[in-house]
């Protein structure tokens, strides 16, 4: 079985949870003995684990026919494709991109991350998919998330190879309802051209089904799994500076995330037990709002920001964290609670992120219901039995969640499209 | 000639309201009253008065020969006077039948048999009260909170006074032997046992309306025919279940009513008796005793603690419970013991079991919670506010030997005051008698001068 893939991010360079999910996914189908999968990327930076699929950079892939110095070539290319696979590929131009600006090899630039000019960036990684798609040899094309639908669409139309798209979120749960009509667009027709659709949570399925008003058979979930940790990772040492208990939040600080809820809810555990210190890790658009929320609220001596964190940084803080809060307003997946179960951090998550589904022992509260949220932080710092508990618990509970097993379920599609 | 021992267990908790962190020293009402009076009101209109009804026809219209027992704990008692009045009126009903028995059981179906026997043997005394001053009857066998027995427990309760006591018939327990015979505690053989039969009672319980069971459908026919088949030296069958089996476990819609109306015709035609827990300790005596070093209940598969003491969670919830407990009693504040039996009930401990993923089903059918750690989260709220209640009574830093003494001393005050003032009054009398027998004297002495 012979799959191409379309994604948007792969690790270590990473800007959210796709990434993270993109190499799980793929990883864990590496493990069936004949899955072969090439995974195209808009920019990979070269230090991607290759070692159990064939990535493409789209970026170095000619969509314009042009005869190159060999010399040029070879600089241009960095190493990501041999001259020969180059000339492969030129060979399998069949559509005008004349209109599209090129550089001298014939390919375009991306730059990999989520720019102003998005749609622009999602309509030149079409033009790209239309030569991949001529120039490998597949089974089934899979879409990760709206960006690439338009390219895995117009890779079905050249080959006619069946489509499976993966959604790991929706323009419902990024704004809250508010859609971008431009991304709705996408979406909706990538939905409608793919052969079936795999969410990643049932959270998901229900938007796919009520807000794009798709075939329910058609949409199958498939949870999300998380990578075992690894030994690097382990030997890692908590940075405890406190003596006073920490409850973090750690993700991009949006509307999504629900931030202000975590700060209220920091409100009120303060106002009964003074020993607890919150940190707010992560950026984003709403940080500012959130800083002058606490200030307001005059926490600020017991409420920090450490802004964003990377790699090794993520994994010090959650080892150092006596609690973990994921107070989404609507989380497709969420594998970050998982993360931090797999460190042994007590995890309190909300009942519209998708996780929750799959997870028992987190603590399970509505995103608004802020009192729920700090009783729970309460318990948690003040009963031993329930840390331990849930420390032991929830992470014997999350290293049965394998990506392994996810796998599987994506092959059973995989074969259910191909009616094998 | 067979018989068959019928034994119901009526209980309701006081089901805790959200009672969140802020809540804790601001609030000292922790009771969802809304949510126990319908489920009371529910369980009253489903089960207890059409089944009570039912059971008093029965009984009427077979002269006698229907016998069931009854263990109805105190809290649920509570709830019915509150409540649902018409509830106790129609128990009252039985009692006064004389085929119905009433058994001993804790007053707040608490746990408290494991780890207090002084606390233990309170409310079973007040159980018995209780039971006593609403049927006018004096229960003689007791029953533990959800069958919980062990030798030590059997020991105790010989030492109350109980001729027998009922629990279940746990095959890691039995081995081979079969619980349909009369035995006796290992520790102390006056204490005689009945056990469940378990495959027999939950057959009704759990898979009367189970369409997949290969016996579907049961009849009281065929329910018969079982107890009859079973050896002839065997003479007795012991069902003992929830009385909400009745009408909510098994709604009405499925026949069980039915099935317990039919139940005295079939066993008149199989010669097959029915008797109360007491007569059969009267006429019988045990063939064996059993050895039960670890308690045993009837809960889940595994038939031992694990259902209410099974994980960390339950266990510092209860420990910390059990640490309050002397001051409380030596506090002798009567709204603080009301909690406190409140508070004991085993349901509590219930509603915080991680096991839910084999016996799952049974136990989030009962729980008022989401999920075991809100109602951990929730009870523990609950238990500090209680806690520091407790404590404000007493002075903190002193330890509860040295506490008791005092509340001793000051308990014991009114009599001690009593007593001296007996004394001083003696004295004065003494000394006034002392005192004038020799102006007496004097005089006489004078007038004899004279």
């Amino acid at each position: 079985m012979k799959a191409l893939m379309f994604g948007w991010e792969f690790p270590p360079h990473i800007l959210g949870g796709l990434g993270t999910a993109s190499y799980g996914l793929t990883r864990g189908m590496s493990l069936q003995s004949d899955m072969d999968i090439t995974f195209m990327l808009p920019k990979p930076w070269g230090d991607e684990d290759q070692s159990f699929l064939k990535i493409v950079s789209a970026n170095k892939v000619p969509i314009v026919y042009k005869e190159p110095d060999w010399n040029y070539l070879n600089s241009e290319l960095q190493g990501r494709f041999s001259p020969e696979e180059y000339y492969h590929l030129r060979d399998c131009i069949r559509e005008s991109n004349h209109h599209i600006g090129t550089n001298g090899i014939g390919s375009v630039e991306f730059s990999g991350r989520y720019p102003q000019n998005l749609f622009e960036e999602i309509r030149n990684y079409d033009a790209v998919a239309g030569v991949v798609c001529r120039a490998y040899d597949f089974d089934v094309i899979h879409s990760h998330d709206w960006l690439t639908y338009p390219a895995g669409i117009h890779a079905k139309h050249v080959t006619g190879k069946p489509l499976v798209i993966h959604v790991h979120a929706t323009d419902f749960d990024r704004s809250r309802g508010n859609v971008n009509p431009g991304v709705f667009n996408i979406e909706k027709r990538g939905m409608e051209e793919a052969d079936h659709i795999i969410t990643v949570s049932n959270l998901t399925r229900d938007t796919v089904i009520h807000r794009y008003h798709i075939d329910p058979a058609k949409v199958t979930t498939v949870h999300n799994a998380v990578e075992p940790i690894s030994k690097e990772i382990e030997a890692i040492q908590p940075k405890r500076n406190t003596k006073d208990k920490v409850v973090t939040f750690l993700g991009r600080i949006t509307m999504q995330k629900g931030p202000e809820y975590f700060v209220e809810a920091a409100y009120r555990v303060l106002q009964r037990t003074p020993n607890v210190r919150f940190v707010m890790a992560g950026s984003g658009d709403m940080m500012e709002k959130m800083i002058r929320h606490a200030a307001y609220r005059n926490i600020c001596d017991r409420f920090h920001f450490t802004g964003f964190l990377k790699g090794k940084e993520v994994y010090e803080m959650l080892k150092s964290s006596d609690v973990y809060i994921m107070p989404s307003v609507s989380e497709p997946f969420g594998i970050s609670p998982l993360e931090a179960m797999q460190v042994g951090v007590p995890t309190i998550i909300s009942k519209q992120s998708g996780c929750a589904e799959i997870l028992n022992n987190a603590i399970k509260v509505d995103y608004w219901d802020i009192d729920a949220m700090a009783d729970a932080i309460y318990s948690i710092i003040t009963y031993p039995s329930m840390y331990k508990f849930l420390k032991e618990e929830g992470k014997r509970e999350v290293d049965e969640i394998k990506w392994e097993y996810a796998a599987l379920k994506v092959r059973k599609v995989y074969d259910m499209v191909l009616h094998r | 000639m067979k018989s068959v021992c019928f034994y119901f267990q009526v209980h309701q908790p006081f089901r805790l309201r959200r009672y969140r962190f802020f809540d804790i020293g601001n609030d000292h009402y922790y009771y969802d009253d809304y949510n126990n009076e319908e489920i009371i009101k529910r369980m009253a209109e489903r089960c207890y008065l059409p089944a009570n009804k039912l059971i008093l026809d029965m009984i009427k219209e077979s002269n006698g020969a229907f016998k069931v027992a009854y263990s109805i704990s105190g809290i649920a008692l509570e709830q019915m006077e509150l409540y649902v009045p018409e509830v106790v009126d129609s128990f009252r009903e039985l009692a006064k039948t004389g085929c119905v028995e009433f058994l001993a059981e804790t007053y707040a179906h608490s746990l408290t048999s494991l780890w207090d026997g002084n606390e233990f043997e309170l409310q079973v005394k007040e159980h018995a009260n209780k039971i006593q001053s609403l049927f006018g009857v004096k229960p003689t066998v007791f029953r533990n909170t959800e069958l919980i027995y062990s030798d030590e427990i059997g020991d105790r309760v010989v030492g109350m006074g109980f001729k027998g006591m009922i629990t279940e018939g746990a095959k890691h327990v039995l081995g081979w032997k079969s619980p349909n015979y009369v035995y006796c505690c290992a520790n102390n053989p006056r204490l005689k046992l009945l056990l469940k039969n378990f495959k027999l009672s939950d057959d009704v319980t759990f898979r009367f309306s189970d369409w997949g069971w290969d016996q579907f459908p049961l009849t009281a026919d065929k329910y018969m025919d079982w107890i009859a088949n079973t050896p002839p030296e065997e003479n007795i069958v012991n069902l003992f279940m929830g009385y909400e089996t009745f009408g909510e476990m098994q709604s009405a819609g499925t026949g069980i009513f039915d099935f317990l109306k039919a139940l005295p015709k079939f066993a008149a035609q199989r010669n097959i008796t029915f008797k109360t827990p007491s007569e059969i300790f009267d006429k019988q005596k045990p063939v064996d005793s059993i050895n039960v070093p670890y308690p045993i209940s009837w809960a889940d598969e595994e038939r031992d603690l694990s259902a209410w003491l099974g994980n960390e969670l339950q266990k510092e919830a209860f420990n910390k419970l059990r640490e309050i407990g002397d001051r409380v009693r030596m506090s002798k504040d009567l709204k603080l013991l009301q909690d406190w039996y409140y508070l004991q009930s085993s349901d509590h401990f219930y509603y915080m079991c991680t096991k839910y993923f084999s016996d799952g089903a049974v136990h989030s059918h009962y729980s008022p919670y989401d999920s075991p750690y809100e109602a951990f989260m929730n009870y523990m709220n609950v238990l500090s506010d209680f806690i520091d209640r407790v404590n404000s009574k007493f002075p903190a830093d002193m330890d509860n030997e040295e506490l008791n003494s005092l509340t001793q001393t000051i308990n014991a005050q009114e009599d001690v005051i009593a007593k001296l003032t007996k004394e001083n009054k003696k004295l004065k009398a003494d000394l006034k008698a002392a005192s004038s027998e020799p102006v007496a004297k004097k005089s006489t002495a004078k007038s004899k001068k004279d």
